[in-house]
């Protein structure tokens, strides 16, 4: 699904790479959690991920295509099958619950039909059904952030790549987005969170990458937050 | 892609910058009207041209008896029966020559007659007073310079006369009217290409997080951008639009009615309106392509795809 090889990346004007010399795999279906401080290139790796960024060196292959070789025109295409959620929800504030949603849908070409058919089907599977009408305003922070999580699965990613996405959420609405991303993993979708949340990943015990300083200094299958040695 | 989309996008960013949207129609309408005025101003310019370098001669003036007194070009005294056959047959060799008419003193009193009849002048006139003279019909205006040097100064000839010099004078005055109009046109267009650049990028702003979004569900970079580029593409058309009205109302009221001045100057014939018609195409497809031009150029910069 994603694999990196010897991957260092600097970015121009910057002496001190953000990534160095990271080589992982991450298979179909797994749940990854990427912990490390700020500045350990946690934001880095999913930039390359999604394809914002290209690596200096080395190889990023996702979804089986190596980014490298990617033409500019087809990283749309590619995009569309990753799902993203980020700490500030990003929610446009002028448009309801279910047509943040379908904007995802509207912007790729879906017809009409196929939107009016899922846009209710995501929005029933994180928990907000009946708020199709709710402008994101009149949210709570979990439910704006569950649209969210709608807007990114809706078009069925194959890779749900989540940046800190309970990072502006109390415990307890954290616990409940955490098992809708569980759940979402569960139907075969394979997650990528970066986080800080040090409950949260003691909790699910699932595998755990850490960086520090832009190097790969940890790799646990059902992991923990912080170092076990 | 959903042309309702699309188009609910165009309507709420021209509203969102109604005022740049103003601006940029003002402007494009303003450049392209001078535009299209000066297309007219130098087909009108040309058709003059044809019409009166057709009917212009070049005309040698031959000296007469009162010439030979005062004129220091028919110091030799009047022209010769020789001398005439002699300038006939050399206008007859010359190649650039179409047509060679020849005007007697009493032809050239009849016309003037007509033309001054009422004019005290002409009353005193006699016709011994006039000039005979060749009325030379060049194959191309341009050549009277052949002419000029070939039978100026010669024995009998007291002047070589161009009247397409006086027209070029006239043309002369409207070619520097219409290259100021050019210019002015070339500064208001890049004035109206800023406006959009500067358009695109705060409407590119505004609309950041949309376009974010759209970038991480895969929109293509043509979805992305067709919004901006078809606002820029709207906000022409609607000046280009002005532009045509702004041309065909200025000719109704400056040549038909309101100055009226086919009425006043008859003597010119102005173009027609097909001539006007046939710049409007013109001009709307510029009204169109150039703001999307410059929108795109404008998003390579300002919008990351």
């Amino acid at each position: 699904m994603i694999r990196f090889d010897s991957v260092s990346k600097v970015y121009p004007k910057q002496t001190r790479p953000a990534l160095r010399d990271v080589s992982l795999e991450v298979e179909k279906g797994e749940f990854v959690f990427l912990v490390g401080s700020s500045g350990s290139g946690k934001s880095t790796f999913l930039r390359l991920v999604l394809r914002e960024e290209r690596c200096s060196h080395g190889q990023v292959h996702v979804l089986g295509k190596d980014l490298a070789r990617l033409s500019n025109w087809k990283v749309p295409q590619m995009r569309r099958q990753l799902g993203t959620v980020f700490q500030d929800f990003r929610l446009l504030p002028n448009k309801t619950v279910a047509e943040n949603v379908a904007f995802a849908q509207e912007v790729i070409g879906k017809s009409r039909g196929e939107i009016r058919k899922s846009v209710p089907q995501v929005l029933d599977l994180v928990g907000l059904g009946g708020k199709e009408g709710r402008m994101p305003g009149e949210l709570s922070g979990g439910e704006q952030q569950r649209v969210a999580i709608a807007r990114a699965f809706v078009n069925r990613p194959k890779l749900l790549i989540a940046d800190e996405p309970t990072g502006n959420l109390d415990p307890q609405t954290s616990v409940g987005i955490m098992k809708l991303l569980d759940r979402i993993n569960r139907t075969g979708t394979t997650v990528i969170m970066a986080t800080h949340d040090q409950n949260i990943v003691d909790q699910m015990r699932k595998r755990v990458i850490e960086l520090e300083k832009g190097r790969l200094v940890r790799d646990q299958a059902r992991g923990v937050y912080g170092y076990q040695h | 892609m959903r042309a309702q989309f699309v188009l609910s996008e165009i309507g709420v960013g021209l509203r969102r910058n109604l005022t740049m949207t103003f601006a940029v129609i003002v402007s494009v309408a303003l450049s392209l009207a001078l535009f299209g005025g000066s297309l007219l101003m130098s087909d009108q310019v040309s058709t003059m041209k044809g019409y009166w370098y057709d009917k212009v001669n070049v005309s040698i003036f031959l000296c007469n008896k009162s010439d030979a007194e005062n004129d220091a070009n028919c110091a030799k005294g009047a022209v010769t029966a020789d001398q005439k056959k002699q300038i006939l047959a050399d206008l007859d060799k010359m190649p650039v020559v179409q047509k060679v008419t020849y005007e007697s003193q009493d032809e050239a009193y009849k016309h003037y007659k007509q033309q001054f009849g009422d004019s005290p002048l002409a009353s005193s006139l006699t016709p011994d007073q006039m000039q005979e003279s060749y009325r030379i019909k060049l194959k191309n205006p341009e050549q009277y310079k052949v002419i000029a040097s070939a039978f100026n100064g010669r024995d009998g000839v007291q002047s070589v006369q161009d009247q397409k010099g006086i027209l070029d004078n006239l043309f002369g005055l409207l070619n520097l009217m219409n290259n100021a109009a050019l210019g002015v046109m070339a500064l208001m267009l890049v004035v109206a290409l800023l406006l959009i650049v500067n358009t695109v990028r705060v409407s590119a702003f505004s609309r950041r997080r949309e376009t974010g979004i759209m970038r991480l569900v895969g929109a293509s970079g043509f979805y992305i951008q067709a919004p901006f580029i078809m606002e820029a593409a709207v906000a022409g058309l609607i000046g280009g639009g002005l532009a045509c009205v702004f041309l065909v109302v200025g000719r109704y009221f400056t040549i038909d009615h309101g100055m009226a001045l086919s009425a006043k100057l008859t003597l010119i014939n102005f173009v027609g309106w097909d001539a006007v018609l046939t710049k409007l195409p013109l001009i709307l497809a510029a009204s169109v392509l150039m703001p999307a031009l410059a929108a795109f150029f404008a998003l390579r910069k300002y919008l990351k795809v």
